[in-house]
């Protein structure tokens, strides 16, 4: 009975070490709000042509530690990523077809969708 | 071996509810339903905020032809709206600080995290409901043109997924506070910890996407 009570604590303690340290999490956030920082320093200073790519890059590394670390998913099982990035990539699918739909193909006498004329 | 067999009978005998007590999952995937609800709950909702931002980066500059005013992006205040996004971010930290408290059965602690990301929380809608007051007295309201209904739709659509995990945190804090939850149904925390996290990162994307990029 002591083998499986033991078995029962380790498999305990093994599901929680999954995660990080209070330490790790706060060393996180830390990050994040110099991401951020970085973020909005492009709006005080001219960044030229790299302006739009490095928010967007900033922008996935946010989202990329947020999901990875706090919503806990670089630990979890693959099934809860499965569902998310399902969810992520229809989502893209959905802007794409709008994209599409309203921008690229317009009607033949130059009125498209979103200009209202 | 005597002792596995010796557990198994006895797991039987007292029935499924112990399965949970000892974070033995009687499901196919050894993952409860819950947190497999959440999950797809959240997968669901991206379709909705994507096609939320995608209807507002479409309509951003458009005014309509016969309605016009300022849009949103002519109001920004991005200083006020930067803080407000630090705040959200910081909320973050204190959820998952709650979450690994109620793991190691430190219940005060858990109570104090949840609160504080309660109050994070309440801050960010704050700032959401002064903004938007703003907006409103410079003459942009929500039928004022497309741009502002793309606008307001999308940002009014997260303000309400926040009041919603503030209402859901001060539930935990209650039912934690009563002791009605215990280290044992930690992952209800866990899973509320992940619709707020959520919330958080829907607002990166508006951050960016929104309100920084021109």
């Amino acid at each position: 009975m002591e083998t499986v009570a033991a078995s029962e604590e380790d498999t305990h303690a093994e599901h929680h070490d999954h995660g990080l340290s209070d330490v790790g999490y706060i060393k996180i956030a830390i990050i994040l709000g110099v991401l951020t920082a970085v973020e909005v320093a492009t709006y005080f200073w001219d960044f030229g042509i790299l302006e739009v790519p490095s928010l967007l890059i900033l922008m996935v590394v946010k989202f990329q530690i947020v999901v990875s670390y706090f919503m806990h998913l670089k630990f979890d099982s693959k099934v809860f990523s499965y569902l998310f990035v399902t969810g992520l990539v229809l989502a893209m699918a959905v802007f794409a077809a709008m994209g599409t739909s309203m921008v690229f193909w317009q009607d033949p006498s130059g009125c498209d969708a979103s200009s209202f004329c | 071996m005597t002792d596995v067999a010796e557990s198994s009978t006895s797991q039987l005998a007292y029935g499924p509810t112990d399965w949970d007590d000892h974070h033995h999952l009687p499901t196919n995937t050894g993952l409860t339903n819950e947190k497999i609800t959440m999950w797809a709950f959240l997968g669901s909702d991206c379709l909705l905020f994507g096609s939320l931002v995608s209807t507002y980066l479409l309509l951003r500059n458009r005014v309509g032809p016969s309605t016009r005013g300022p849009t949103a992006a002519d109001l920004f205040d991005i200083p006020f709206t930067s803080v407000s996004s630090f705040v959200l971010l910081m909320s973050s930290l204190t959820m998952v600080l709650a979450v690994t408290s109620i793991q190691r059965a430190e219940m005060e602690r858990c109570k104090l995290w949840l609160l504080t990301t309660a109050a994070l929380g309440s801050i960010f809608i704050a700032g959401q409901v002064y903004e938007f007051t703003g907006f409103y007295r410079e003459g942009l309201g929500f039928t004022t043109n497309i741009s502002s209904s793309a606008f307001f739709t999308l940002t009014g659509f997260h303000g309400v997924h926040v009041s919603l995990g503030i209402v859901m945190l001060v539930t935990m804090w209650v039912l934690v506070s009563g002791g009605y939850l215990g280290p044992d149904r930690a992952e209800t925390i866990e899973i509320i910890g992940l619709y707020w996290h959520f919330v958080d990162i829907v607002w990166i994307v508006i951050f960016a996407v929104v309100y920084l990029i021109p």
